[in-house]
């Protein structure tokens, strides 16, 4: 649990950061035993960073924190420990210490429009509640205001009288982020925006966010399973494993030189339609095993379960985060020992 | 051909809703021939999965209406087939596998009674077959779908296991006892993308050791690569093109299959298309003609007149579009 007085120590980060996040730590109880209560460790110890107006891929399998980071960073949860850094400055509270500027500029769009719209309300009541919270647009101007946000979803004047239950799963997407962009925020936290979509949908919403983060100059916290779809959409990728991140590059070196065994297992399983995209997959590594569980995780390095290259200090110790390439850190022993030699 | 095995032509399917008809599967047709891997591939709501049930007609009983069509399975048509004929292809010919594998377990029945079951009722038409055979073949079939501890896992009720574990489950029920045709709706839909590779990659190899004929539905064109050999595009309740797997994704013909391909992410990088514009019709008023007419780029006057009908380009390659035909 962090306090205010916290706030004071806290390191100087880089101006080129918008986000940052120290050894950041979030724990579920989910109950006790004769040894104590039992957590579940959803995020476990990380660190990252995000530059202003770009796009981070969070990418991991489900129960891999991944979410949880997202709803951390927006405020649903509070962190166990460590910290995160938004414009230099402590935001690991929960939302209701946040102040309304702080709360402005990070917005979060959810997995699944159809439950984070309320089905009884109107588009243009979903689109006024930014709007009154967070700016002091005059009653006249609200409609004009929320016609012109409508517009830069590609969406129609007349949708603002529209119910979410008579639009389809695309357009209620486009709603939601109608809804996020209109406090002006500077970062966007996207939960899976499009996994609920069909392919052909999503490719024109990522386009949309895309051009949006031009043209407003947003960044983007990107969580999702899609790899494919982060090697067209992000600039930087991290990988997440049962609460702690494995490796982190941009996209381009993330593709074409993955060191982490899971990246490596991760891109050799995601199916492809082209030949020039089999050839990205690593041939020696195939999946197996399963992800272990995060109230018991597995000793040392949480991935040797699974790990082809698996040494014996893997099961022993926790390989700490080493920068192979500049901007280009993997949390691996194969590569800690390549160090030291 | 004569070793055709599954063969829908000319298949209708209504929903009955307030307000009329639903009419979502306009004029399938669909052939499965022995030992063959077809995919059928389409977005949500485009009827894959209505076809699906079709075939063992596990509709939900009262509301459909087939008004049209017929589905042979080894020359005979299933929609005028009687209870213990249809219940006979559902226990030995045909064996299904759900998308949510958490759903298609009965979550009260320990893994061994449920393999069981479907082991007994397989194989209860021609002898009597005791208990010990029975946990016998579900070790083995456990076995076989490399599920750690068979013995153990026979007495787990389905909570005890993971999502992968459970559709693993599954398969090895569909292939406990000998089928013809195994029809996959989306098996790997719901799990992890490294979980989905193992259980595709285990399907294919017990279908390809065992010549059974697959029926795999998904929406996902990289799946349906790497595991069929024919691949039927559904939009809409119709099939707009089908093809050899390898000449469809070198040589796509429809404007909607174009569109499909063009919008899926490259691991290689290149930026995503611009997706296809609009959303899939409103099934109480299809659109007139072709049911793509309305999304479609290329679309003329006589596209809104009549469907048009599947007219083979090349060999197997058979495309619904007038584009073709000018």
């Amino acid at each position: 649990m962090l306090f205010d007085s916290e706030v004071n120590t806290m390191t100087q980060s880089e101006n080129n950061e918008i986000l940052k996040a120290i050894n950041l730590k979030k724990y579920f109880r989910i109950g006790k035993d004769k040894k104590g209560p039992i957590f579940v460790r959803a995020v476990d110890g990380v660190n990252f960073s995000i530059k202003y107006g770009e796009t981070l891929g969070l990418v991991g399998e489900s129960g891999s924190g991944k979410s949880t980071i997202a709803y951390t960073i927006v405020g649903m949860y509070h962190p166990t420990s460590g910290q995160i850094l938004f414009k230099d400055q402590n935001i690991g509270m929960e939302a209701v210490r946040r102040s309304l500027s702080l709360k402005k500029e990070i917005q979060i769009v959810f997995q699944d429009p159809g439950s984070s719209l309320n089905p009884r309300q109107t588009v243009e009541q979903i689109l006024a509640l930014p709007f009154r919270i967070h700016t002091q647009t005059p009653k006249k101007q609200l409609r004009e205001k929320m016609v012109e946000l409508l517009q830069k979803v590609e969406l129609p004047p007349d949708f603002l009288y529209k119910s979410p239950l008579s639009i389809s799963g695309g357009q209620k997407q486009l709603v939601a982020i109608a809804r996020a962009l209109a406090s002006n925020p500077s970062l966007i936290v996207l939960d899976e925006p499009t996994s609920s979509l069909d392919v052909s949908v999503q490719a024109k919403i990522i386009n949309k966010l895309m051009d949006l983060q031009k043209e407003m100059h947003l960044t983007y916290l990107f969580v999702t399973h899609d790899l494919s779809l982060m090697r067209n959409a992000a600039s930087r990728i991290a990988i997440m494993y049962l609460g702690k991140i494995c490796e982190i590059a941009d996209a381009t070196t993330f593709f074409e030189k993955p060191l982490h065994p899971y990246t490596q297992m991760l891109i050799s399983s995601v199916p492809v339609i082209t030949d020039e995209e089999k050839k990205l997959k690593p041939k020696k590594i195939v999946s197996i095993g399963e992800i272990g569980s995060p109230v018991n995780p597995p000793s040392g390095c949480s991935f040797h379960p699974r790990c082809p290259y698996r040494m014996p200090i893997c099961s022993e110790a926790d390989p700490e985060m080493i920068e192979v390439s500049p901007g280009h850190t993997v949390r691996c022993h194969l590569f800690s020992s390549q160090k030291k030699n | 051909m004569e070793n055709i095995l599954l063969n829908i032509k000319d298949l209708h399917i209504w929903y009955r809703v307030y307000g009329g008809y639903l009419k979502i599967i306009n004029s399938v047709y669909l052939m499965v021939r022995e030992g063959e891997r077809v995919g059928l591939v389409g977005e949500s709501g485009c009827g894959k999965t209505t076809v699906m049930k079709s075939i063992p007609q596990i509709l939900p009983p009262g509301d459909f209406l087939i008004p049209k069509g017929e589905i042979y399975y080894k020359g005979k048509d299933i929609l005028k087939m009687n209870f213990s004929e249809i219940q006979r292809l559902r226990s030995r010919e045909i064996a299904m596998i759900f998308q949510d594998p958490t759903a298609a377990l009965n979550p009260v029945f320990t893994i061994g009674t449920q393999i069981g079951d479907v082991i007994r009722y397989s194989a209860a038409l021609e002898e009597n077959v005791h208990q010990e055979k029975i946990k016998m073949l579900s070790i083995k079939a456990l076995k076989e779908v490399s599920l750690p501890d068979p013995e153990r896992m026979l007495v787990n009720y389905p909570f005890q296991l993971s999502g992968g574990m459970k559709q693993r489950v599954c398969i090895a029920m569909s292939t406990s006892s000998p089928r013809n045709l195994i029809i996959a709706d989306e098996p790997g839909t719901s799990l992890d993308v490294t979980i989905q590779d193992q259980i595709m990659r285990l399907l294919n190899e017990i279908v390809k050791k065992r010549k059974t004929s697959l029926l795999l539905i998904t929406h996902s064109l990289g799946v349906a690569k790497e595991m069929t050999d024919r691949i039927y595009i559904m939009y809409a309740g119709t099939i707009v093109e089908t093809a050899l797997t390898k000449d469809l994704f070198q040589n796509p013909v429809h404007p909607y299959t174009k569109g499909l391909l063009a919008s899926v992410p490259r691991l290689s990088g290149g930026g995503i298309a611009r997706g296809i514009p609009g959303r899939i019709p409103d099934y109480l008023n299809p659109p007139q003609g072709c049911r793509f007419q309305p999304r479609c780029e290329y679309a003329t006057s006589s596209c809104t007149e009549n469907p048009p009908q599947l007219i083979e380009v090349e060999k197997d390659h058979f495309v619904a579009c007038y584009l073709t035909q000018r």
